[in-house]
């Protein structure tokens, strides 16, 4: 499981850094549990692939109670957390992402810069 | 709580403790951390907090059977190993061994942002999984404190803080979190609020150029401790903390006596030399042969077959054997057949602490049965008086404990009063024996004396000490009516009176001869008179026999001319004779 996921990661890096300009989002949430903060911000995320990234985007939901070593391998202490894998540099937003500002603000950064 | 059977401790009312295998620090703590409970380990900045958690962590995994995990936030897992490795830590190992988990927790603080409310389950989690994953019995956080760096949000982080401490109550594992010395408070950001069951502050002091590292137990609910501040040093096998108490004075006494190698000392000490297992102070001014004494002592013991460990903070072993061998001790061969070992260090190399660890661990891995440290004061150097003291008390407990026999040389500075100088040092010793110059005549010369020698009689006189080719001798210094006479003048005293015996007994002798001749003379002179009496009562008895004769022809004579004339018998006879004799005569 490990293994694909990274590599799937690895091969998912490279193809970005060959083709820049496809600009495919890869994010992560780590969240624990079915709490009422890990839902709120499964939902923001999920909102904001579907209206701001549209199809460009991959996510990755996982539950570090069901796989507590993935919480280890990517280095989560606070939940929930999104990883924006893609694009480079990698961001981390820690919280139920009720404040979606810096977020945006790193997302946009990129759409701009593709529309631009 | 349940989880973990409380077994380090038998009594029910006692807190069941967790030994933690460090050297010293269980038996101040009285049998390690709070079992069960979080620890709070904290202190400035190089003074060993994260060594003592992670030895904490390897000697419960090794000794104990306690699996342990590491959650690092400072260092990464190669780091710690490399650093620990140098510590004769072997956790590379203990991890494959999956005896240890270590955790390296990192969050970037360039990458993160918050946004919105958060906890710290994903710490909580990676903790449970490692705890899970190997039984694991002891927990390490070596600096929680990093996270406060690292999030922006305190009100949460501190509310997680009490939520994880009481977290690892609930786990019931043993934790230690290290956390950094604050400014006004034990740590920078007030953890030991959360953490109240144990805190053991470390600190690293320099004073007078020697930096030492100190270790207190501040708090420690629920049990007794000891609440000294201990040194304690970190050396190649980890950390060891000496407590200056720590055996309290109830060693095993011996009743068995050994040599000194000097028979005259040993006839001043009751007879039979020192008590096995005492220990011995020897001062005396620069060259009065301090080391000369400590190396007949151990020539002595050596030869007896026992092990001795010499401590040499002046001259090298090379250097010691050479001059032994100049007054005729053979050093060599004892070396040779390991039963003489020499360690020679400069005091000013390390601290004081770091020697009575080096000697420590000397003194275990050779066990001697004669431990003797050449110049005790050479150390005074490399700490403060007190710290000497508190090192000598140690190293004598330590000794005495495991019935070695130890020998201190002192030296004493001229000019100071002896027995203050070493006031400090002479109460923890059993037995005294001063070496002392006696100036005079144009001449020194050495003394010896004992000044205390506990449980036994001992001798209370001033004795030569005389240093030959051959050795030690002892012998009698000269007291009479002007004070101790020693050296030459005891020699010349010496000559003196033999001069005065000599000329008594050839006057007794001449006198004698004068009487036998006296004698002699009046015994002729008896024989003389005796022999003139001889002579004349020899005399005497020839005119009486004259007499007789006489008389006898005088009657013969006068009867015959009687007849002659026919006379008138007898009265004329009578007259004739009467007038016959007066004629004659």
């Amino acid at each position: 499981m490990r293994t694909n996921k990274t590599s799937h990661a690895t091969r998912a890096s490279e193809k970005a850094l060959t083709t820049r300009l496809t600009d495919k989002y890869v994010l992560r949430l780590f969240v624990a549990g079915a709490t009422a903060r890990s839902r709120q911000a499964i939902l923001r995320v999920r909102q904001l692939c579907e209206a701001e990234l549209k199809d460009n985007c991959t996510l990755e939901v996982i539950d570090i109670y069901q796989q507590p070593g993935l919480a280890r391998e990517n280095q989560i202490v606070a939940t929930p957390t999104l990883i924006k894998e893609l694009p480079r540099p990698i961001r981390r937003f820690i919280g139920n992402l009720a404040n979606t500002d810096g977020l945006f603000a790193e997302l946009a950064l990129i759409t701009k810069d593709q529309t631009a | 709580m349940k989880k973990n059977t409380p077994d380090s401790t038998s009594p029910a009312t006692l807190l069941p403790k967790c030994p933690t295998g460090i050297q010293g620090l269980d038996e101040i703590t009285g049998g390690g951390l709070p079992r069960g409970r979080p620890t709070l380990v904290c202190g400035g900045a190089g003074c060993g907090k994260t060594l003592l958690a992670v030895e904490f962590l390897v000697r419960g995994a090794v000794q104990f059977d306690e699996p342990g995990v590491l959650m690092a936030f400072e260092e990464t897992e190669a780091e710690l190993k490399a650093n620990v490795a140098s510590l004769g830590f072997d956790l590379a190992g203990l991890v494959q061994r999956k005896k240890v988990v270590i955790d390296y927790v990192h969050i970037e603080r360039s990458e993160v942002q918050e946004s919105g409310e958060y906890d710290l389950e994903g710490l909580f989690v990676r903790l449970n999984y490692a705890i899970d994953s190997i039984g694991a019995k002891r927990v390490v956080l070596d600096t929680l404190e990093a996270l406060f760096a690292s999030l922006p949000n305190e009100a949460i982080l501190r509310a997680e803080l009490r939520r994880l401490f009481r977290w690892l109550k609930d786990k019931g594992v043993t934790a230690v979190i290290t956390a950094e010395r604050g400014r006004d408070q034990l740590t920078r950001h007030g953890l030991e609020e959360y953490v109240s069951d144990c805190v053991i502050l470390l600190d690293h002091r320099v004073n007078e150029q020697i930096a030492t590292r100190h270790l207190r137990v501040v708090k420690y609910r629920g049990a007794l401790h000891g609440t000294n501040e201990f040194p304690f040093l970190i050396g190649d096998e980890g950390i060891s903390v000496l407590p200056i108490t720590s055996l309290g004075l109830n060693h095993k006494i011996s009743t068995e006596r050994i040599a000194t190698g000097i028979p005259r000392l040993d006839a001043m000490l009751g007879g039979r030399g020192f008590f096995r297992g005492s220990s011995i102070l020897l001062t005396g001014t620069p060259g009065t042969g301090k080391t000369i004494v400590s190396a007949n002592f151990a020539q002595a013991a050596a030869r007896r077959g026992e092990r001795v460990l010499f401590f040499s903070f002046e001259e090298s072993p090379n250097q010691i054997i050479r001059n032994m061998h100049s007054i005729g001790l053979r050093l060599e061969p004892l070396v040779k057949r390991r039963l003489l070992r020499f360690h020679s260090a400069r005091p000013s190399l390390y601290g004081l602490e770091m020697h009575l660890a080096t000697m420590f661990k000397e003194i275990a891995a050779f066990q001697p049965a004669v431990v003797i440290v050449d110049p005790i004061t050479s150390l005074m150097d490399a700490g403060t008086a007190s710290e000497c003291r508190g090192m000598v008390t140690r190293l004598v407990d330590y000794l005495k404990a495991g019935q070695v026999t130890s020998l201190f040389t002192s030296l004493t500075q001229a000019g100071h009063s002896l027995q203050q100088s070493e006031a400090s040092m002479s109460s923890l010793m059993d037995s005294w024996i001063l070496l002392q110059d006696f100036e005079g005549n144009g001449e020194r010369n050495r003394v010896l004396y004992v000044l205390k020698a506990r449980g036994m009689k001992h001798s209370n006189q001033i004795r030569e000490f005389l240093i030959s080719d051959h050795g030690i001798d002892v012998v009698d210094a000269y007291i009479g009516p002007s004070g101790v006479l020693t050296g030459s003048a005891r020699a010349a005293q010496n000559a003196l009176e033999k001069a005065a015996m000599l000329a008594s007994q050839q006057e007794a002798a001449q006198l004698k001869r004068e009487v036998d001749r006296k004698r002699a003379a009046l015994e002729r002179q008896i024989s003389d008179l005796r022999a003139d009496y001889e002579t004349e009562a020899l005399e005497l008895r020839r005119i009486a026999q004259q007499v007789g004769t006489r008389t006898f022809v005088l009657g013969t004579e006068r009867a015959a001319s009687g007849r002659l004339r026919q006379a008138d018998i007898k009265v004329a006879a009578s007259t004739r004779g009467k007038s016959k004799l007066g004629g004659k005569s």
